[in-house]
């Protein structure tokens, strides 16, 4: 449904916009239909920037982003509505979508007025409030409040009905759960599992390994803006193949184990060659050509790709 | 001895009115424990944590007493406070690696540090180097400004400055929530290390994360909307919990292994009341599928055995 072709996107920075940061390199993957897919990484490593650009909130510096087969930011007029109509986002601060000053449904008029100028108030009326059940709440409770009156988590839910309002096909979905308690998290999270039964895909960004677990079909590891590894979630987690994962798979605090023995490497001041792996500084199996050579993300076993000199 | 604090009330003072963040809280943190301090957002964690150390208005001191080795923390009087704070009583405040002033140099803010408090930067530079080395940091980064730190090393630099002078008791308020889980990790190691040697007596962790608490915590306190819920050893608190509360939180939790297809989780239905006009009685009431005509009043926070203690009716 989605496919990202070696997409990178390098922003100016800077007086004059004369620093270059690759925020993200040559990335290159593909989302299906009723896919929940996780993007991990720690923070700055580029999954945003990832959201953003499916999102055509940015353009990419180079490669390609298909939505159907067709390249997303060669849309135009009609063609870019519909992408909406089929490609939302959520993010991760709901305070943040709305205005104080308005009450929080105003959230669905716009929609109303872009989307759906022709319809009648009544049906209007009953499309919102199955929205709004279908994200788990009783339209009455909810309806005609300001967003100081709503929790976190119904404001969150509440964007996520309206993208539910435009019968989309793909979510974006940008650490929408950090900001909630774990009481309500959980909900939004069966919710968004409901809705990839129900036919949706999701693009889940998070840093929250657990929840990436809990969710996800499949998981994409990010270390500075590349992909390092690939593959279905249980394969990812079970049997980590990069030494960045494996060391994040280790480090995740859990509840039902301790942390094990040995102490965490933390990161040396240095920094990586140009020509090297990105995860050279850090990584402790690496060997003399690491320095030189850039591994290539390798399918190693169905499915499951790993950009490692050592593992592939 | 340790911390012990007794009926302590701390609101803060509103247009509207009073909000009832801290409400007759009672316990007690011994020598060497790590004590966590969990509870979803908004519930009175971080109040909790300033009222030991800086009560700033809007916060506002209603009752109570805080003991630290037995001898009495004024911590109703900002001036008399000012002997305490940094070398008995110590805070990482949330988003305090974010707050390191950008224009000084981190040495020089560390000097600046001491000496308001008295104490002289050069006395005392073999040791800082000693603990940079303990985390380590280069020493280089005393002549580096914050923002060229990455955001675990900040967080190590704001650690090895809070516990500098050894005080007797350090409070941690979400020192690991904005890192990722290796850092999260490094960062949470110090805290059982500086325990282990001696830098730092009793600890308060606060941390909305449970399983980064039975990582490293002796002990869990629960919160809820202002309320103490339970207090009991981590193994305790995260294998069989008494308060109805915890048990929900506890079982909400993802833990790793555990897979949608495979295991639905449940959330706690409804949300925590306002604290400007919260129900009077046990605050979880209109949350509890157990709840009974007796929770319209305040249940006590008892011992129902040595080290638990729960604040709930139904265990009375
Ligand atoms: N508009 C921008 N201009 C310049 N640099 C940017 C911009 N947006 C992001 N960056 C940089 O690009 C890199 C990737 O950022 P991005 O927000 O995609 O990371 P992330 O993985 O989402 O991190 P987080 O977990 O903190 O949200 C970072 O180094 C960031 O500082
Ligand atoms: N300055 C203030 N004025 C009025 N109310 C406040 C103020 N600061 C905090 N509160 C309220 O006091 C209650 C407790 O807040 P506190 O910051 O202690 O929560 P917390 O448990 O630390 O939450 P978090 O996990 O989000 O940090 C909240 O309901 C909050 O809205
Ligand atoms: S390529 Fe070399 S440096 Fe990079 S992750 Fe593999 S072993 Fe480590
Ligand atoms: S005191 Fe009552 S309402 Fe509160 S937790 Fe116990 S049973 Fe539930
Ligand atoms: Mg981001
Ligand atoms: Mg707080």
């Amino acid at each position: 449904m989605l496919s990202l072709e070696k997409v990178t996107k390098i922003y100016r920075t800077g007086a004059l916009g004369m620093r270059k940061l690759t925020a993200v390199f040559e990335v290159s993957f593909e989302i299906g239909d009723k896919e929940i897919v996780a993007l991990i990484g720690e923070s700055g490593s580029g999954k945003s920037t990832i959201g953003k650009m499916i999102l055509r909130l940015i353009p990419p510096t180079s490669g390609t982003i298909r939505f159907e087969g067709i390249d997303i930011f060669l849309l135009k007029g009609q063609a870019v509505k519909d992408y909406y109509r089929k490609v939302q986002g959520v993010f991760q601060d709901p305070f943040a979508s709305y205005n104080p000053i308005f009450k929080a449904d105003r959230i669905f008029t716009m929609i109303r007025e872009e989307f759906f100028p022709g319809i009648s108030r009544s049906q209007w009326e009953h499309k919102v409030e199955e929205a709004l059940r279908a994200v788990g709440l009783n339209p009455p409770d909810v309806l005609g409040k300001y967003p100081h009156q709503l929790s976190g988590g119904q404001l969150q839910r509440f964007l996520i009905a309206r993208a539910l309002l435009l019968d989309i096909r793909l979510l974006v979905a940008d650490e929408i759960i950090s900001m909630l308690d774990a009481s309500t998290r959980v909900d939004v999270l069966n919710l968004l599992a409901d809705l990839r039964d129900r036919g949706l895909s999701i693009l889940f960004i998070t840093h929250d390994l657990s929840l990436g677990h809990y969710i996800s079909d499949r998981s994409i590891v990010l270390y500075k803006g590349r992909i390092v590894e690939m593959g279905p979630t249980e394969r990812v987690y079970a049997r980590p193949l990069h030494p960045y994962t494996e060391m994040l798979m280790a480090s995740i605090p859990r509840l039902d184990q301790k942390w094990p023995g040995q102490h965490t490497r933390i990161e040396r001041t240095t920094s990586y060659g140009s020509s090297g792996c990105v995860y050279y500084s850090r990584c402790p199996i690496a060997q003399e050509i690491c320095a030189r050579r850039a591994p290539e993300l390798v399918e190693v076993e169905a499915g499951h790709h790993v950009a490692c000199l050592m593992r592939s | 001895m340790g911390l012990r604090v007794e009926n302590l009330r701390v609101y803060y003072r509103t247009l509207s009115g009073y909000v009832r963040a801290l409400e007759g809280a009672t316990f007690a943190v011994s020598d060497g424990e790590i004590m966590g301090l969990a509870g979803e957002s908004g519930c009175g964690k971080t109040t909790l944590g300033h009222s030991l150390i800086y009560l700033k208005p809007p916060m506002t001191y209603m009752e109570g007493r805080v003991l630290l080795d037995g001898q009495e923390v004024p911590i109703w009087d900002m001036k008399r406070m000012s002997e305490f704070r940094f070398r008995r009583i110590s805070l990482i405040p949330q988003y305090a690696m974010n707050a390191l002033n950008p224009t000084r140099k981190i040495g020089r803010m560390i000097a600046d540090l001491l000496a308001a408090h008295g104490v002289d930067f050069r006395e005392i530079l073999p040791e800082l180097k000693r603990r940079l080395d303990l985390v380590q940091l280069s020493h280089e980064v005393l002549n580096m400004y914050p923002i060229e730190l990455s955001g675990g090393m900040r967080q190590r630099v704001v650690m090895v400055i809070s516990t500098l002078l050894n005080p007797a008791l350090l409070i941690a308020d979400e020192i690991t929530s904005a890192l990722d889980v290796s850092t999260q990790r490094a960062v949470c190691e110090m805290i059982v290390e500086f325990r282990n040697r001696g830098f730092v007596r009793s600890t308060i962790f606060i941390t909305h994360d449970m399983s980064i608490l039975y990582q490293i915590a002796d002990t869990i306190m629960v919160m809820y909307a202002g309320q103490l819920v339970e207090k009991a050893p981590t193994e305790v608190i995260l294998r069989s919990p008494h308060h109805p509360y915890t048990r929900m939180l506890i079982a909400s939790l993802p833990r790793v292994g555990v897979r949608h297809r495979q295991e639905r989780l449940q959330g706690i239905p409804g949300a925590p009341p306002r604290l400007l006009d919260p129900l009077p009685g046990c605050r979880f009431r209109d949350r509890c599928p157990v709840a009974f005509a007796r929770c319209a009043e305040v249940p006590p926070f008892v011992e129902i055995e040595p080290g638990h203690f729960v604040a709930c009716w139904q265990e009375i």
